[in-house]
């Protein structure tokens, strides 16, 4: 700690940091526009100008730039010293001058960083008189909105687009005056993390597009703290509604988890919530096609459940108390998991790995941190978009730490650092089946057939100590290769090791478990990270369920005759003949769901669940974090929680052991009893009687307007609010306006600090933790008891078969994600789904001309695709884009065999 | 038989009154501030009573939650009875009065000042630091300037002989204590307009400081009964003050003892809306430091002055 | 003492003056024109909705009675997709009018409003929406901001220069 003198008053920060970020801590008021947490600090705007003094006797001073001073012992700076606060004013004012008059229509204005620092320096009226510099905008694609004149050329954007996250197609051209942010020329911006630009720019260059299309400022929102749903990082969100519509998705801050970046799947993916295709109205087959009252069906569906006939498929993108719910209504051993095998075996290996082994899961945070990477058969960008953004940190880790060592530099010092370190990158090695967008960062790439990807990893997890049995024979290349690998682990400080579900092959996961455990055995600190396919795919996994296949056993074999499915589309978690089939034996199909899909077609009764944003709910991400997401708004229609209607349905029925349950703490309380795994659970977030200085916290902010005009065009005799029984918060503006809990905090906003930027007032240390701990409970601590579960058996090396096909899933971030998937702008970036991607050779071979449809066949039953080459592809695999709707090819990866016969009809 | 007639006539007679200077007051203090006031329900806007009336019997019947609810009910009643009781002993003529007390000015004195009871209680059931500190100056006020209201009216006393209100009106046949009472009278106007607490003196209400003071959580009927109060107390002060110093009933004979009353007591009652219409209110400290240190002597050296006057003469 | 006295006699004088009421609804009283009664939505001189939804007017609203919803139109103009006022709530303030950046909402001297049925105070936008410029004429806000709409590209708006050549390497 060291020791600072701020306006003469003493002060104790932390060393090592940078003035600005000193200043922000303390609570002070210092305007800043190119300084980002993230970003560090390369002093282009000379916004955050402060007076520096050589000792106590120094009554002149110098002006610095706060941002570019590292703290120091003793120190003392003015940060209301009259030339520094006059020199702010005048830097705004020149930042200024070419600002246009835009705010009435500009999508920034009531968030803008750039209002908030006008205000705060007082820079409060206009000097300059003369003609402003215009800019002809682009269209940059569906997410985002250009508009340069408003630029203020704080290089921010280009910063984080190209230096933090990897971006090709966005720069700066042009000189001096007229500098130019944008693309060479129009078109949709590649980035996978473009939407973070609107958050980033300070003022309203580049702003939310999804959100234009039904724009509201952020103070007319409702806004309830959120996780994404789109992956299984549990990315924070903040979920923003108006008028019974979900507007916008925000960044909400969690320093374990995201940190200050969404990934666009994240942030645009929410339009589902706003849907033509919802389910609003209870209804019910074949006697009322039409919607029925909530209480009648609650009693059909009580009755059809008596005969203790009824099996039910949880979801895994479902809450964990809707799974909860649902196992109890119809009972431990009826419960399915709503997963495909191939997914539930994933997820069941992965949650051992967790569980049982010895190595500690990283937060995405804990893995930007890491000097060394190896990626075993996953596509990050794709797969877990958020982990590839925190690679993309973690392979500066050792040149910067060199560089930092050599040239003696803090790590903030970006620009400084990023010279110093030129191209160099830490050790990186991806071994997967395709090209991924990681690899121009690689140290080494390997491609092949997942199996002899996994014998490679195998080898390393050998050549570090794990007991591997089977012979290991590899070719010259991948010897050289598993000897790089093994001298990078062992120099590593702290490895991370990445595997998942995207290859479909689980020897991946086992190899990754065997090279992290290895290496702690050798004294190392590893940290092993697995991606997983849904949001709450472990926390299903953890409550525990009987396979999918065996729920068409039950109903084949008569001893079940009613489906209850939750949240589920069972048309995603099995090829269509299976699901065809399943719903030919149920004599009821219960739904409770949001959208109206597939299954919905097959449902008898249809119950209308709330989405993420009109629910309250758990989920558990991949490091075992289980994070609560809080309802947005009360829906229209009968639209409820499905762990309601379970609920009200146990009660009619008169199920026991739902007995007494009524809101969000009881079923947590049961849930936590019954299922001790998930005890800390209990105390994820206050509970429902939780109450600042005795009041609750609002979810709109406090300058929400059009209350009394909103609902008038239906009755001018104003609605009574709708009231949370199940949470703290409230539905209105009324309530604590002080700093609510972290897990509470509905939307970043201090006094004077109307943007996302304001965040910095709710950490306890900038780009740290929030007050009192970020949000969310690890539920899985490494286990170091005895031996470690080491896995012994190695795969067989790759052999195609003659005339199969070894099916790959091939994950996008837009486009494998269900939900996601109905907002526009993401579909419109998603591949085809009747895709089949082919080795060149064995297209040729099989005499298929690429572009034209042809016959596949899956257990007799035949399917259409078009082949397209793709020379990635080892001989006898193929691939295809997975979760793509329409899809009917679910369960992959799979062996499928050609027929040979070309249609030239087309759908 | 006849008794009840004189309770029934004076009741009906007294609240209508109080309606009525409803009416009267807004329309009078519209007179002196140029403008019409009321005029457009019924002949004049009389009608406005009614309006006004049956708008208090349809508001919400509202009892704050953080209410004393007994006290709060009963505070109202009060103020309304004790007023009533103080007209039981006034002469309205020769023969119409409800009881012919012979200490009927210290009956009036007693009642006068339970009303004070009302205005305490009342703001105290409220649960409401405005409503407590009207009650609190209500309490001061009221009670010291009872002091000196009764001190002022010794002197009719020793000049009549007599605390009997129809004897005090008979001993003015010759000469109307006003004259050789001047002083005894203003004291007695000045402590009257305090008792009723109303403008200048409206120091417990001063909606200007304390919302609406003692009455702030008041809504409908019940707030209908502290109004009906302030305007009977408005016409018992000036009944009194007709009767004490302007020779009651007394008047040349072509019209009847009741009618004069009635008149003079008219007159009272417009002074206390002129009154209103042309005062400011003074400080609270102001008020009591003139109430103790400038009329209570005062009253005193009336008091003195009186008697030592008769005692000479005698 | 002498002053009470006086005052009060100079108040009984009043009696016999002049009154000052309008006798509203025989006799209307004369409006000044800044009189801030029903609220309209003006136009731009070119005949296009001054408004453009920037919700200002809404957030000032001391009674929350403003509701609206921005969009834009294909031309690149924003406006109000509705635009809704519940008069049985708004308290003349003129907040909205002050707040608002396009001079789009203004306050006119009608107060002649009252309705038997509560709802009918319920004024959409088609109520709202006048065809005048109102109390600013010639103002027309895209004129002055930079966003470019059909008619107006970038660079033409007052006090701008033409749009910047990025390819030009020109000091």
């Amino acid at each position: 700690m060291a020791r600072i003198f701020i306006d003469n008053t003493p002060y104790e920060v932390k060393e090592g940091k940078n003035l600005l970020e000193a200043c922000l801590q303390l609570g002070l008021d210092l305007p800043y526009f190119c300084w980002h947490p993230s970003l560090g600090s390369v002093g282009a705007c000379r916004q955050c100008a402060i007076k520096s003094f050589k000792d106590e006797d120094d009554k002149k001073g110098r002006i610095v730039m706060s941002c570019m001073e590292p703290v120091r012992d003793n120190m003392r700076i003015s940060v209301n010293d009259s030339e520094a606060t006059s020199f702010r004013e005048h830097v705004i004012g020149w930042l200024m001058t070419n600002h246009p008059h835009d705010c009435a229509v500009c999508d920034e204005g009531g968030s803008c960083h750039l209002q908030d620092m006008t205000v705060m320096t007082g820079h409060s009226y206009r000097d300059y008189r003369f003609t402003k510099r215009t800019y002809h905008n682009q269209d940059l694609g569906p997410f985002l909105n250009h508009e340069m004149n408003r630029c203020i050329q704080c290089y921010r954007c280009v910063r984080f687009y190209k230096d933090y996250a990897g971006g090709k197609d966005l720069n700066v051209f042009a000189a001096h005056n007229h500098v130019y942010f944008g693309r060479q020329q129009n078109g949709t911006l590649e980035s996978e993390f473009s939407g973070n630009l609107a958050e980033v720019c300070p003022t309203g260059v580049f702003t939310d597009k999804t959100l234009k299309s039904h724009y509201t400022r952020k103070w007319d929102m409702t806004y309830a703290p959120s996780v994404c749903q789109g992956c299984s990082l549990g990315c924070n969100i903040s979920a923003g509604e108006r008028y019974g519509s979900l507007r916008q998705i925000v960044n909400r801050y969690n320093g374990e988890v995201n940190g200050y970046f969404l990934c666009d799947r994240g942030r645009y993916g929410y339009e589902f919530v706003n849907s033509s295709q919802r389910i609003v109205h209870p209804a019910i087959r074949p006697h009322h096609n039409g919607s029925a009252s909530r209480e009648y069906i609650i009693g059909e569906v009580a009755a059809r459940l008596k005969n203790g006939k009824a099996i039910g498929i949880g979801s895994p993108r479902a809450s964990l108390e809707s799974n909860f719910t649902l196992r109890q209504l119809v009972g431990a051993e009826h419960f399915y998991l709503g997963m495909s095998d191939t997914d539930h075996d994933h997820t069941s290996l992965a949650l051992k790995i967790l569980h049982g082994g010895p190595v500690r899961t990283p937060s995405l945070h804990e893995a930007e941190t890491a000097d060394m990477v190896l990626i075993l058969g996953e596509d990050l960008t794709n797969t877990a978009p958020m982990l590839a953004l925190a690679v993309r940190q973690a392979v500066r880790q050792v040149p910067m730490n060199e560089a930092m060592q050599q040239v003696h530099l803090a790590a903030w010092q970006d620009a400084a650092v990023r010279e110093a370190m030129q191209e160099a990158k830490g050790p990186l090695f991806i071994l997967h089946t395709f090209p991924t967008s990681l690899d121009e960062l690689a140290t080494g790439i390997h491609r092949d057939a997942p199996d002899n990807l996994a014998r490679i990893a195998f080898a390393i997890s050998r050549a570090l100590g794990a007991p591997v049995n089977g012979s290991l024979e590899l070719g010259e290349t991948e010897q050289a290769l598993v000897n790089d690998i093994t001298a990078a682990l062992k120099a590593a400080k702290r490895p991370l090791i990445i595997a998942g579900y995207g290859t479909g092959c689980d020897h991946m996961m086992k190899a990754a478990a065997n090279i992290s455990w290895a290496l702690l055995q050798g004294g190392g600190q590893p940290m092993l990270s697995l991606t997983l396919p849904e949001c709450n795919s472990l926390g299903l996994e953890m409550l525990g369920g009987h396979r999918f296949d065996s729920a068409l056993a039950a109903l084949k074999n008569g001893e079940a005759d009613t489906l209850v499915v939750l949240e589920n589309d069972l048309y995603r978690r099995a090829d269509k003949h299976v699901i065809d089939e399943l719903f030919s034996y149920a004599k009821d199909v219960i739904l409770v769901d949001h959208l109206y899909n597939q299954t919905a077609e097959n449902a008898t009764v249809l119950l209308p669940a709330g989405t993420f944003a009109e629910a309250d709910g758990t989920i558990v991400n991949n490091e075992g974090r289980a994070q609560r997401y809080y309802q947005v708004y009360v829906p229209k229609g009968e639209v409820q929680e499905s762990w309601k209607w379970f609920l009200q349905i146990g009660e009619k029925a008169g199920v026991q052991r739902l007995h007494g349950l009524h809101n969000l703490d009881d079923v947590v309380w049961a849930m936590t009893t019954a299922i001790p795994a998930l005890a800390p659970i209990a105390k994820l977030a206050p509970n429902a009687d939780f109450r600042m200085a005795g009041q609750k916290i609002p979810r709109e902010p406090h300058r929400y307007s059009g209350r009394t005009a909103m609902l008038a065009n239906e009755s001018v005799n104003e609605p009574r609010p709708p009231e949370d029984e199940d949470t703290p918060l409230s539905f209105t503006m009324e309530g604590y306006r002080g700093e609510a809990p972290a897990p509470l905090i509905p939307f970043f906003w201090a006094p004077g600090w109307n943007s996302p930027q304001a965040v910095n007032k709710f950490q306890s240390e900038i780009g740290g933790h929030l007050h009192g701990g970020d949000p969310g409970k690890r539920l899985l601590e490494p286990h170091v008891n005895g031996s470690i579960p080491f896995f012994t058996e190695v795969p067989q090396p790759y052999l195609s078969m003659p005339g199969h096909l070894h099916v790959m899933p091939l994950y996008s971030i837009f486009g494998s994600e269900e939900l996601s998937m109905y907002t526009k702008g993401i579909a419109q970036r998603a591949q085809d789904f009747f895709v089949i991607y082919m080795n060149p050779e064995d297209i040729d071979e099989w005499n298929i001309t690429p572009g034209i449809w042809v016959n596949f066949h899956i257990e007799g039953h035949a399917y259409l695709m078009v082949a397209v080459p793709n020379h990635w592809l080892p001989r006898g695999i193929a691939a295809m884009n997975a979760g793509l709707p329409k899809s009917q090819i679910i369960d992959l990866p799979q062996c499928i065999r050609f027929s040979g016969s070309e249609v030239t009809s087309t759908f | 038989m006849n008794y009840w007639w004189i309770i029934g006539g004076v009741l009906f007679v007294l609240l209508n009154t109080a309606a009525g200077l409803i009416w009267l007051e807004r329309r009078m203090l519209a007179l002196w501030q140029d403008r019409y006031g009321p005029n457009r329900a019924g002949p004049f806007g009389l009608f406005i009573v009614l309006a006004d009336t049956l708008k208090l019997f349809f508001k919400e019947d509202w009892i704050p939650p953080f209410a004393d609810k007994v006290v709060f009910v009963f505070a109202p009643a009060i103020v309304v009875a004790s007023v009533l009781m103080s007209f039981t002993v006034i002469p309205f003529g020769p023969n119409i009065m409800v009881a012919d007390l012979n200490i009927g000015l210290l009956f009036f004195l007693a009642m006068s000042s339970l009303g004070v009871y009302s205005i305490v209680l009342g703001g105290w059931a409220s649960n409401n630091k405005y409503a407590l500190l009207g009650a609190m100056r209500g309490a001061s006020q009221m009670i010291s300037y009872e002091v000196f209201m009764g001190m002022a009216l010794m002197g009719v006393v020793i000049l009549s002989g007599s605390f009997n209100l129809r004897e005090i009106v008979e001993a003015q046949r010759k000469i109307w204590f006003i004259v050789p009472q001047f002083l005894g009278f203003v004291i007695f106007l000045i402590a009257g307009i305090a008792e009723t607490h109303r403008l200048p003196f409206d120091i417990p209400e001063a909606e200007s400081e304390l919302v609406a003071g003692f009455h702030s959580e008041y809504s409908g009927m019940k707030f209908g009964m502290f109004f009906i109060g302030e305007y009977l107390g408005v016409t018992l002060i000036s009944a009194m003050l007709v009767t004490l110093y302007c020779g009651g009933w007394l008047g040349p004979d072509f019209l009847p003892g009741v009618v004069w009353f009635v008149l003079k007591t008219f007159v009272f009652i417009s002074l206390f809306i002129l009154l209103r219409a042309s005062m400011p209110r003074p400080r609270y400290d102001q008020l009591m430091e003139y109430g103790w240190k400038v009329l209570f002597p005062l009253s005193l050296l009336n008091l003195m002055a009186t008697a030592a006057i008769v005692l000479s003469l005698k | 003492m002498f002053s009470l006295i006086r005052s009060m006699w100079l108040v009984f004088l009043h009696a016999f003056h002049k009154r000052d009421t309008y006798q509203y609804p025989e006799e209307k009283a004369p409006l000044p024109a800044r009189w801030r009664g029903r609220i309209v939505l003006t136009r731009d001189p070119d005949g296009g909705e001054r408004c453009v939804g920037c919700y200002l007017c809404a957030a000032a609203c001391p009674v929350d009675c403003i509701s609206l919803q921005a969009a834009e139109a294909p031309d690149g103009r924003r406006y109000p997709g509705f635009f809704r006022i519940n008069f049985s709530r708004c308290i003349f303030c003129g907040f909205c009018e002050e707040a608002c950046p396009t001079y789009a909402i203004q306050l006119i001297p009608d107060f002649e409003m009252a309705e038997y049925d509560r709802q009918n105070l319920v004024y959409e936008k088609d109520a709202l929406l006048i065809n005048s410029q109102g109390k600013y004429p010639g103002y027309n806000y895209y004129k002055v901001a930079g966003m470019s709409i059909s008619g107006k590209e970038k660079g033409e708006a007052a006090r701008e220069e033409p749009p910047v050549n990025v390819k030009s390497l020109l000091p």
